[in-house]
Parts: C-alpha cells; sequence; structure tokens
C-alpha cells in the first residue's frame, strides 16, 4: 500500500511520521541492501545512510514519478552499489557479484514475522532457474531491460513477459 | 486492459525499471483504471515480502542510529550548556553571522534551481497539451462536417457489400446528388498491400460500363476512413476494387472487394 497520508507528514517533516515509515520499509530496504553487499555491519551503515536520505530528500519524491517503495528502493540499490564500487569494498571482498537472492534465503532458517515464510520456502522450491537470476538483476540490483538481457543472454523482447511469469508464481504461492 | 497488464510492464514499473516516458504512461493508466492499481499493488506486495524474506534480521533497533545522525529529538529539548567564559565572543558572533549567511545564501540558491527546472517542467508539458489540442480540434472539424453530409435530406446511402475475394469487407456510399458528390466510407476494408490501392467505380448496368470516379491513395494516412469524390454521372452501382498504384484504365473483377446497387 502506498502510504499515503505518511509521506505527506514525512515530507513535512513529522518525526512520528518518518519513525512509522521506517518501521514499514526498513526491513526490506535491509534485504536488499544486505543482497548486494553481503556484509551485515556495511549493510547497517547503507540502511543508515539510506533513511537519513529518505529524511532530507522527501520533498524530491512525488508520486507522479513512480511507487514510494520503488524509490526507497532506488535509493537503497544506488547506496549500495556506490559502495561496491568503493576501493576499500573491493579489496576486501572478491568473487561475490556471481550470487543470487535465492541463496541467502535457502541458507535461513527462520523469518520475520512479517511475512508468510511457508509460502517463501514453497516459492524458493519451485522457482526455475532463469526466475531466480531474472528477478534478482531486474528488482534486486536495478539492471535495465537491456542490461539484463546482455547478462542473460535471453532476448530483450523476452524479459518483460518472463520477469512477469516468475513474478505471478510469487503471487500464487503467497496469495497476494 | 487485460493484455496491458499480461505484458509485464507493471512488474517492471514497480521496479523501477522504465524510462520516464514509460512511467508517466504507466501512471496515467494507474490513475484511470482501479484494477490496474489493484494490481499494482500486489506486485508491490509479493516484492514487499521477498525482499524483507533476504534480509538478515529486523533492523527496528538502528533506528535510534539514524535519528542521532539526524539530530531529530521527537519532542525532547536538548539541553545545551551554557559557557559561561567570556571569551572572544565578538569574534564567534562574526563567524556565526557568516556561517548563517553562507547558508542562507547556499539554500537560495538551491530554491532558485529548483524553481527554474519547475518552469521548464510546466514549459513542457504546455507544449505538448497545445499539440494535442490542435490535432482533436482538427478531427472534430472533419467530424463535424462529416455528421453534417451524413444528416443532409438529400443523401442516398448505399451499402456496399462483401465479394468473395474479402468476404468480412464492407464499405458505405453516401451520394449527395444535387452537389454531384459522393463520399465513401471505406473503414470496413483491409489495409491495401504495399503497392496496391482502392479504387471506385460508378457502373451503368445495361449494358455494363463503368467509370472510374477515383483512388484512395491516402486510405493509410486517413484516419476516419471516409473520402470525398466527385460524381458526375448517373451511377446505377457502385464497386471497389484493389488495383496496382496509380489506378486502371478498367476494372479488375477479380479483385472487386464491395459491390451495391442503386435503389432509388
Amino acid at each position: 500500500m502506498q502510504p499515503t497520508e505518511l509521506i505527506i507528514q514525512l515530507q513535512q517533516r513529522n518525526e512520528n511520521a518518518f519513525q512509522r515509515i521506517y518501521e514499514m520499509y526498513a526491513e526490506n530496504t535491509f534485504g536488499v541492501i544486505y543482497n548486494i553487499i553481503r556484509d551485515e555491519t556495511l549493510a547497517e551503515e547503507i540502511l543508515q545512510d539510506v533513511f537519513v536520505k529518505i529524511w532530507n530528500n522527501a520533498n524530491s519524491y512525488s508520486e507522479k514519478k513512480g511507487r514510494f517503495f520503488t524509490w526507497i528502493l532506488n535509493i537503497a540499490r544506488n547506496a549500495a552499489i556506490d559502495k561496491t564500487r568503493s576501493k576499500s569494498f573491493k579489496n576486501s571482498k572478491q568473487n561475490q557479484n556471481a550470487d543470487y537472492f535465492v541463496d541467502i534465503l535457502e541458507e535461513k532458517s527462520s523469518f520475520s514475522h512479517k511475512i508468510d515464510a511457508i509460502g517463501i520456502q514453497k516459492y524458493i522450491d519451485i522457482l526455475e532457474p532463469l526466475c531466480k537470476k531474472v528477478i534478482d538483476l531486474l528488482f534486486f540490483k536495478g539492471y535495465t531491460q537491456k542490461e539484463a538481457s546482455e547478462a542473460l543472454k535471453i532476448p530483450l523482447g523476452t524479459i518483460k513477459t518472463r520477469n512477469r511469469i516468475c513474478i505471478n508464481k510469487l503471487r500464487e504461492t503467497l496469495a497476494v | 486492459m487485460e493484455q496491458y497488464i499480461a505484458s509485464g510492464i507493471l512488474e517492471l514499473y514497480v521496479y523501477g525499471a522504465l524510462s520516464e516516458k514509460e512511467n508517466a504512461e504507466v501512471y496515467k493508466m494507474l490513475q484511470q483504471y482501479p484494477e490496474i492499481e489493484k494490481e499494482v499493488e500486489e506486485i508491490e506486495k509479493g516484492l514487499m515480502q521477498l525482499s524483507t524474506a533476504v534480509s538478515p534480521y529486523n533492523p527496528e533497533a538502528l533506528y535510534n542510529q539514524v535519528k542521532d545522525k539526524l539530530n531529530l529529538t521527537n519532542g525532547d529539548v536538548k539541553v545545551i550548556p551554557i559557557d559561561k567564559k567570556r571569551s572572544n565572543w565578538l569574534g564567534y558572533i562574526g563567524w556565526a553571522a557568516s556561517i548563517a549567511l553562507l547558508i542562507t545564501i547556499g539554500a537560495q540558491f538551491n530554491t532558485i534551481q529548483k524553481l527554474q527546472k519547475q518552469v521548464v517542467d510546466v514549459e513542457t508539458e504546455n507544449m505538448l497539451l497545445d499539440g494535442k489540442i490542435n490535432v482533436a480540434e482538427e478531427d472534430l472539424t472533419k467530424t463535424k462536417t462529416l455528421l453534417n453530409v451524413i444528416r443532409s435530406k438529400d443523401i442516398i446511402r448505399i451499402p456496399l457489400q462483401a465479394q468473395k475475394i474479402s468476404p468480412n469487407s464492407y464499405a458505405s456510399i453516401y451520394w449527395d446528388k444535387n452537389n454531384q458528390t459522393t463520399y465513401i466510407d471505406v473503414a470496413g476494408l483491409p489495409t491495401p498491400p504495399p503497392g496496391k490501392v482502392y479504387q471506385v467505380w460508378s457502373l451503368k448496368l445495361n449494358p455494363l460500363t463503368p467509370t472510374s470516379l477515383g483512388i484512395l491513395d491516402t486510405f493509410n494516412e486517413n484516419d476516419i476512413k471516409v473520402f470525398a469524390l466527385s460524381n458526375i454521372n448517373e451511377s446505377e452501382a457502385f464497386g471497389i476494387t484493389l488495383e496496382p498504384e496509380g489506378g486502371s484504365e478498367s476494372p479488375t473483377l477479380e479483385q472487386l472487394y464491395t459491390l451495391g446497387m442503386v435503389t432509388s
């Protein structure tokens, strides 16, 4: 849901609204950042920076530009990707970019109470390998259709529908 | 609508993977159609769960650090210690004033930039809208003219029926005898293949004598698919054939698409 009321209050610099938005979006944003960075301490730092940006730049958000969810997602992905380009990061982590989000889920034993954990596990079990990559690149890493088509060596014209099939399965298993 | 949803564009919208133009189009659709908005909400819910599942833990506790970074007090009054030493206060005030001035100038500059950008955005939007209005007005005038023709009491309408070569085709002729004009409505004809044009014929039946009224060489450009051709003949029937570009001397009867008799 688009929390329209809260967004307006946030833009009026209402701290309670900011806290509510943090409660709503911090966990999934942390997930997006962690999937790119694969380091809890670094991901925590970036998450804080992301929410500092959300507070400072709240007025630059407009519903016309897209979903609030998408706006935060963009800030998070950009901040995390920036970090991976920094020298210190490159020196400390090597060869981690081949990971897809699914391996995090496969290693996890407990899930947030906010989500349908059984549904998510079922989804991971039935998910085709190509879907795992498509969702990882387009959603989690913010690739364009063109970049994803090149990285996965599948025709540009099929990316959009392929991705829809993958997301439909997610929605079916979660019943949303 | 279903096709639009099935195209997968809404998923990319929530990902933020669309161009600015596509984004604006989706936003327009969202506002018009509740079922599209519902679809977007559901996609978002699914992605929310998926990305939450990837999170190592719930980072609730980090909120306090974010608050500290932003100096948010949330109602608490911060106690500012009063320094009793009277040291160089003039200097401090001077510095403070300069910093305050700098901040103000910076803020103004930012505001001006933002406003300038807004002006440009609004201007662009206006230009686009102007263009759209012009096109709409032109269309309206054309449509009104046609409506007047069809309503006129002196008009004879001749329906042209499908022929063997294209069983689903149809057309209508509106014949204004007083003004010696025929209006040909060919919305029911398929788009002619490249290198071919439709040609309209006036026919006398005994003996069968066709006279060309003209070719419809702007078929593709004419959106409403109604053409006006002058007709001085005492027509007894009308036919439309498909001919090579430029038209033919006499109709190619194997390529007769529609035909209709004048009854009154």
